[in-house]
């Protein structure tokens, strides 16, 4: 059918920040999406709040609104836009909540305004468990029995006619308190009489258990025309009852016959079809591992996370081809990308495997609760692709980069400890099986455990089984072929063989043990395909192509991970396209999904492969580029820089050497005295002794971190001595290998500058302030475009000192600095010879194409030739605000409050013409709700305690109420702010806990006493905050910028213009 | 043990053994349906031919009782990247190996066989034989040059005598051609009255049974090298509704005088876009075959084409104009595969309805 020519704007809705269970899958998806529509000849609005996107650019639409994802501002958008239609199955979650409450508050009849794709009545039936469970029974297709209780009763006549075992969940408890699974009489009725207490209403959700069943998942698309198609179908690794965001998945499925497939397609193709969906759905199903029994568990109505997996394990663009649908084409008339030759309508055959690992925070979140259940705990995720399952599997893992390159676990861990870890999932759990059977643990023992399939735990048995093979073959060349065929990575075997990686890397070589790289084709070979999509393995045929171009290779910045995010990504992108511009053919390698940069239409070569330095060299052996650029791609990229530069590839722009005077902290500082930048006095301690002694000389407090890297382990703020004995015990193990860094913590305005060098011009296109003072993670501070308190001296120090740095450091391309100005004076804390978090944002605000500039710069033209002169960008006009967004609801037992290590998931754009105007923006695109009235509960620590009573005041005078903790409130009694006292945790009802579980506070302040004890008070009310939605700010400067907008809310008509002092 | 899969180009791939260790020679073709391995190797179209399977991991689920197309298999020989040799699935009760070992058909595992496809997909399907180390390339290349390909699979895998499989309703008379077992199970799900008949049957014999339609099944092989069932098709047509399949389909074709020939590489997968041309929905199917009946020779036919496929544009479908009959290139009855063409037998049920109460309105 053609498309429908009765509408000409689409609003597209995008998904906000990155979140746990939303990340960059939905910047590819809406970035195809309104490529998709452009090419099409529509007119492409697009809402977006987050500007690390690929997808805010204006390029990527007509016109692009970085406004947040709110009721209030898309109103106003279709209001002014007046859009024809708006795609709101593109954008995540978020994205269709915001449709349904646009349609529900009547802005979608008002103005006109057609849903495409997915029709609100889908969405609903979709979502809504009660609609769901009608449309599942009118079609036939079962779903797992479920009832909801109010007493034992009732309890026990449900499981009479359903069966053991079930699980009780009780009705609004957080986080399932109180639920749990029943195998017979007695806990049910335990668990149902404390679940029954626990909840607030007194009722409990009794539902069939199903864990233990195969978890599978279809990708199904759907046009006009009623054409429904598989596009891949998924098995999940760990069966029902983990997340599928936190489940090893594999594709397509591994243990299902024909007959199995069938049944589960054809269901997949009814429920679409019932939905009347028109794009791409993903539903999820249960398959009893003993019959042809199975259930629905859910379905999404829209493109999602699976839909970016589906579309990179297959090479199928699921979101082009769905907005693509959404007005009207069908999939019959429509070309498959990939082979340019066959339609998109047909279901693309496989011929390899792939497999998805998720990434974890608890790196970062080390007392956080890892037990892996319903609720999503990932940040990203990784996808390898082979030609065995364990290729696959190896290849995902050491894609990871979590400092494993095999199936191996850290540490001494006991037989019990190791059951205990399979029985009850956690992300550890495939390395705990690998160990288990290492100790001789049968495949039977822990199929009973953990309920996983014999066939992964055969594969992962064939691993392990290999190791004592190549250990017992040192150097043996056939043992060798096969161990990388099984996908061992040289680590691997060079651990075994007792030599270096790079020994096993040239003994491959010499003779002849090389990858070959095979083509994504979506056809398994069937028809000719160019698309330039390709993996490793190692068989007869390479397919990749080397032309005659010159080439650079770009290296990405792998799986989402805290501290790593989408930015990265969005770098990579520009500096790809940036490569296309000059004239070479540009290569990445990268391995997360979810990305713009693995969209195979983005490079002329795309490699998806693990970012290790064997994988990468495999691909720089076979290419020969000219060089490769690691600028872009985070952390990731700049660690394999001096392998790389080891190995003679040339590393363009800033060479090895500058890159190790930026990072390597002695001669950092070297650099410093040298060009005459003031830094805060540091120094390093090798032992607890001289730690005391250094922080003594240097005066608290001081900010302390490990001098190497240790997944979690970092930095912290002391105050006193005492303090510092506890981290030096606790935290660190300081010895002469692995000393302390100690440097003076100077509480001052933190400042961050991006700027591009061609090593003799450098360019800066802005000056970011912070509004957490030092000592939050720059990444979790507000920050703010164009400074509103620097004066201008101290704007042209910063502008000096970055033009001295980047020409004392030899930068080549991009490099961020972060600037600490105390007492007037500007002090260097770190610099990053790299793209950093802020080029996005940067990039957007100033109408500076960062990675596109630093990208030609590298490659050999100057600032000069480009139209860019030394020094600092005129400021553009209007505020514009970055504010982080994180995601503690959804991780358990993770401290919120703010400090030098970073927490944040994600991030927002709030701008508008002042700064306060952008400010709310900012928090309220970020999820805080701020009301213009209602209570604040003060809880600070003593050194706070000043600061606070002014807080208070303020908030006093526009009319909060004050609660406050005993001691809080003594103060505040003494500067004569009423104030009522409230109880401590552990004094009788209603405490401070009670007071915020029942929302008689609608904002919390409470600042860190000491170090991170889980156990502590503070820790408590701040969870019990986050649990609750309630803002709980840790930082006095955030808490007074946000008292700053309720100020200018509150005043509104005079305050609006008269810009208030927040500091 | 290592063996070696030899190609008439000249190409080699040594692979480890399963299965039995005979030598064997056969058309290479290649499949791309990631699942229904069980189905495939015992679907009579393979007869003589050695099938590559794209996906590589083969023998995941192991052989189960109820997944064969037929009682012995056909297929010539096996080839895969990996036989997995632990199976894991409810129904399993042996491995692909075993099961081979026992019907004495040779497999090779461990090859390229991403590279052997594309070998196909260039080249054209083309003769290879599965041997021993031993065997010199030259001297295969040079034999399976010489060597002709079987012309009567069907006489091989037709049934040797008629059998009833017997119900309540419509009678319907299917030819085996070389049968998969899923039109059976189709029919017979639809409570009809089966008898089925060796491809051999003459017209005389398919209406003396007085039967309400007839089905005519898929089938190994050229169409053209079963001459007596073209003969018989003609002496059926208009006399009683006909529904064909596959083999069935272009042997129909040839009946009404329509031509075919063979293509570069076929058909076989359970993921081929068929378009229905009147409504212009596309259906997913199940395909196998080699040949294909071609769009010119439709001129001077009463025939219509009624299904085309999406990608190439070859014939999918047929209608008779003048009278109740219309035959298929897929495989509607799956098995292994998509079911989305499946009520193209609740089609051919209405077709003999019809046809039933036209008579009866000729009658009356």
């Amino acid at each position: 059918m053609p498309k429908r020519q009765d509408i000409e704007t689409i609003l597209v809705i995008g998904s906000g920040p990155i979140v746990i269970g939303q990340a960059a899958e939905f910047d590819y998806a809406g970035t195809q999406a309104c490529l998709a529509l452009k090419e099409e000849g529509y007119k492409v609005i697009l809402v977006n709040s987050n500007p690390a996107t690929i997808m805010t650019d204006t390029e990527i639409a007509d016109k692009v609104y970085m406004e947040p994802l709110t009721l209030e501002f898309v109103s106003r958008i279709i209001r002014k836009e007046r859009p024809d239609a708006i795609l709101p199955t593109l954008g995540g979650q978020t994205g269709l909540n915001l449709a349904v409450e646009l349609a529900k508050a009547g802005v979608l009849d008002e103005c006109g305004v057609e849903i495409l794709g997915t029709k609100l009545e889908a969405i609903e039936q979709a979502e809504d468990r009660e609609l769901f469970r009608a449309l599942m029974n009118e079609l036939g297709e079962p779903v797992p029995e479920s009832e909801i209780i109010h007493s034992l009763e009732e309890a026990v006549s449900f499981v009479e006619k359903i069966g053991y075992p079930v699980i009780v969940r009780p009705a609004f408890t957080l986080g399932g308190t109180g639920g749990g699974i029943c195998t017979n009489e007695e806990e049910l009725v335990e668990i149902v009489s404390s679940g029954l207490k626990m909840s607030p209403v007194h009722q409990c959700l009794l539902e069939k258990s199903i864990a233990g069943y195969k978890e599978i998942e279809y990708e199904v698309m759907r046009d006009s025309k009623d054409n429904a198609i598989v596009v891949c179908n998924m098995e999940n690794i760990d069966p029902v009852g983990i997340h599928t965001g936190d489940s090893i998945v594999v594709a397509p499925s591994q243990t299902l016959s024909d007959r199995e497939y069938q049944l589960l397609r054809n269901a997949s193709l009814r429920i679409i079809r019932a939905l009347g969906i028109e794009g791409g759905c993903n539903v999820q199903l249960a398959l009893d591992p003993h019959s042809f029994h199975y259930y629905v568990i859910e379905v999404n109505p829209r493109v999602s996370r699976s839909s970016a997996l589906a579309s990179k394990a297959t090479g199928y663009p699921i979101a082009k081809l769905a907005a693509k649908i959404a007005v009207g084409l069908t999939l019959d008339e429509m070309i498959n990308p990939v082979t340019g030759k066959t339609y998109a309508c047909f279901e693309p055959a496989l011929d390899y495997v792939v497999t998805k690992i998720p990434r974890f925070p608890f790196d970062k979140f080390e007392s956080a609760n890892r037990h892996l259940g319903t609720q999503m705990k990932a940040t990203g995720e990784v996808m390898a692709v082979g030609r065995t399952l364990e290729e696959s599997l190896l290849k995902a893992v050491r894609s990871l980069e979590t400092n494993l390159y095999h199936l191996d676990i850290k540490g001494d861990v006991t037989d019990e400890v190791i059951e205990k870890r399979i029985r009850k999932a956690g992300d550890e759990r495939l390395f705990y099986i690998a160990e288990a059977l290492r100790r001789g643990v049968s495949i039977e023992q822990i199929h009973e455990w953990s309920k996983i399939d014999r066939f992964f735990l055969t594969k992962i048995d064939r691993i392990v089984q290999y190791e004592a093979v190549v250990r017992e073959h040192v150097g043996d060349i056939d043992v060798l072929r096969k161990a990388k065929q099984l996908g061992f990575s040289d680590v691997a075997i060079a651990r075994c063989w007792n030599m270096s990686e790079r020994d096993v890397y040239a003994m491959r070589k010499q003779a002849g043990i090389v990858p070959v790289y095979k083509m994504v084709d979506t056809c398994a070979a069937e028809f000719e395909s160019e698309t330039p999509y390709y993996y490793s393995t190692y068989e007869e045929e390479n397919e990749s192509v080397v032309t005659p171009r010159e080439s650079v290779v770009v290296l990405g910045s792998g799986p989402i991970r805290i501290g790593q995010g989408i930015e990265f990504d969005y770098a990579t992108v520009h500096s790809v396209w940036a490569i296309k511009e000059a004239g070479y053919e540009a290569i990445i390698i990268n391995n997360n999904p979810e990305t713009v940069s693995t969209d195979f239409s983005i490079s002329d070569k795309l490699y998806f492969e693990p970012l290790t330095i064997e994988d990468v060299m495999h691909v720089i052996d076979l290419e020969q580029p000219i060089g490769v650029i690691v600028q872009f791609g985070g952390q990731t990229a700049i660690n394999l820089a001096a392998e790389l530069a080891a190995r003679g590839v040339r590393i363009l722009g800033t060479s090895l050497e500058d890159l190790d005077r930026a990072e390597n902290r002695d001669k950092f500082e070297r650099t410093l005295a040298q060009l005459g930048i003031p830094q805060p006095k540091g120094k390093t301690a090798f032992s607890v002794q001289e730690a005391v002694c250094i922080a003594e000389e240097i005066g608290y407090p001081v900010l302390v971190r490990p001098s190497y890297v240790l997944g979690g382990r970092a930095m912290e703020i002391v105050y006193k001595e005492e303090e510092l004995l506890h981290y030096m015990e606790h935290a660190v193990q300081v010895n002469p290998q692995h000393p302390v860094l100690i440097d003076r913590y100077l509480i001052g305005k933190e400042i961050e500058v991006d700027a591009i060098s061609d090593g003799e011009d450098v360019f800066i296109p802005g000056i970011m302030e912070h509004i957490e003072r030092a000592g939050v993670h720059s990444g979790d501070s507000i920050a703010v475009y164009p400074p509103q308190t620097l004066t201008e001296d101290i704007k042209q120090k910063i502008v000096e000192y970055t033009v001295k740095l980047a020409r004392g450091l030899r930068i080549v391309g991009l490099l961020n600095i972060q600037f600490v100005m105390y007492k007037n004076e500007v002090y260097v804390l770190e610099v990053n010879p790299r793209s950093s978090r802020t080029v996005p944002f940067l990039s957007k605000i100033t109408d500076v194409p960062m990675a596109n500039i630093a990208t030609k710069v590298i490659l050999g033209a100057t600032l000069n030739e480009l139209g860019y002169s030394t020094g600092l960008q005129p400021e553009s006009e209007g505020v514009y605000v970055k504010a982080p967004v994180f995601s503690f609801a959804k991780l358990r037992n993770v401290d919120i409050s703010l400090g030098p290590e970073m927490k944040s998931t994600g991030e927002v754009i709030g701008k508008d013409q002042t700064f306060e105007k952008a400010l709310y923006k900012g928090l309220v695109a970020s999820g805080i709700h701020i009301r213009p009235h209602g209570a604040v509960l003060l809880t600070v620590a003593d050194k706070d305690k000043e600061e606070a009573v002014e807080l208070a005041r303020r908030f006093y005078e526009i009319g909060y109420q004050l609660l406050a903790t005993n001691g809080t409130a003594e103060t505040l009694r003494a500067a004569n702010i009423p104030v009522t006292v409230v109880n401590k945790i552990h004094s009788e009802s209603p405490n401070i806990l009670d007071i915020i579980r029942q929302g008689k506070a609608q904002v919390v302040i409470n600042t860190l006493t000491k170090g991170k004890q889980p156990e502590s008070d503070g820790f408590r009310i701040r969870r019990e905050a986050v649990e609750n939605g309630i803002p709980c700010l840790t930082s006095l400067d955030t808490a007074k910028a946000m008292l700053f907008v309720i100020e200018s809310m509150t005043f509104s008509t005079t305050a609006m213009s008269e810009k208030k002092v927040y500091v | 043990m290592k063996r070696q899969l030899i190609l008439e180009d000249g190409t080699f791939f040594v692979g480890e053994a399963f299965g039995s260790t005979e030598q064997t020679v056969g058309e290479v073709v290649f499949n791309t349906g990631m699942t229904g391995y069980q189905e495939i190797l015992s679907d009579p179209s393979y007869c003589g031919q050695i099938v590559t399977m794209t996906y590589p991991l083969i023998g995941n689920y192991g052989i189960n009782r109820d997944d064969f197309e037929s009682i012995e298999p056909s297929i010539h020989g096996l080839i895969v990247k990996e036989m997995c040799d632990v199976p894991s699935n409810w129904r399993s009760e042996r491995t692909l190996d075993a099961y081979f070992k026992e019907k004495n058909i040779p497999g090779l595992a461990g090859i390229d066989t991403r590279k052997l496809t594309r070998i196909i997909r260039q080249y054209g399907t083309l003769k290879g034989m599965i041997c021993d180390m031993d065997v010199d390339v030259t001297e295969a290349v040079a034999y399976l040059r010489k060597t002709e390909l079987p012309h009567d699979q069907v006489k091989r895998v037709s049934t040797k005598s008629a059998y009833p499989s017997p119900g309540r309703g419509h009678r319907v008379v299917l030819i085996d051609f070389g049968m998969k077992h899923g039109i059976l199970r189709e029919l017979n799900k639809r409570n009809c009255d089966v008898i089925v008949l060796p491809y051999n049957a003459t017209a005389q014999e398919v209406l003396r049974l007085h039967p309400d339609g007839v089905m005519l099944s898929n089938g190994p092989g050229d169409p053209k090298d079963v001459p007596e069932a073209i003969e018989m098709i003609q002496g059926i047509v208009g006399r009683v509704p006909l529904f064909g399949i596959c083999l069935g389909h272009q042997l129909f074709a040839l009946a009404c005088g329509a031509d075919t020939e063979k293509m570069k590489f076929g058909h076989r997968g359970s993921n081929h876009p068929v378009k229905h041309i009147a409504t212009g929905k596309v259906a997913i199917t199940s395909q196998n075959h080699g040949y294909t009946v071609t769009i010119e020779s439709l001129r001077n036919t009463r025939l219509e084409m009624t299904h085309v496929a999406l990608n190439d544009g070859t014939i999918e479908g047929l209608r008779h104009l003048d009278f109740p009959a219309f035959t298929v290139q897929y495989h509607p009855e799956a098995s292994p595969g998509p079911e989305d063409a499946n009520d193209l037998f609740d089609e051919f049920m209405a077709m003999i309805e019809q046809f039933k109460k036209e008579g009866e309105v000729v009658h009356a």
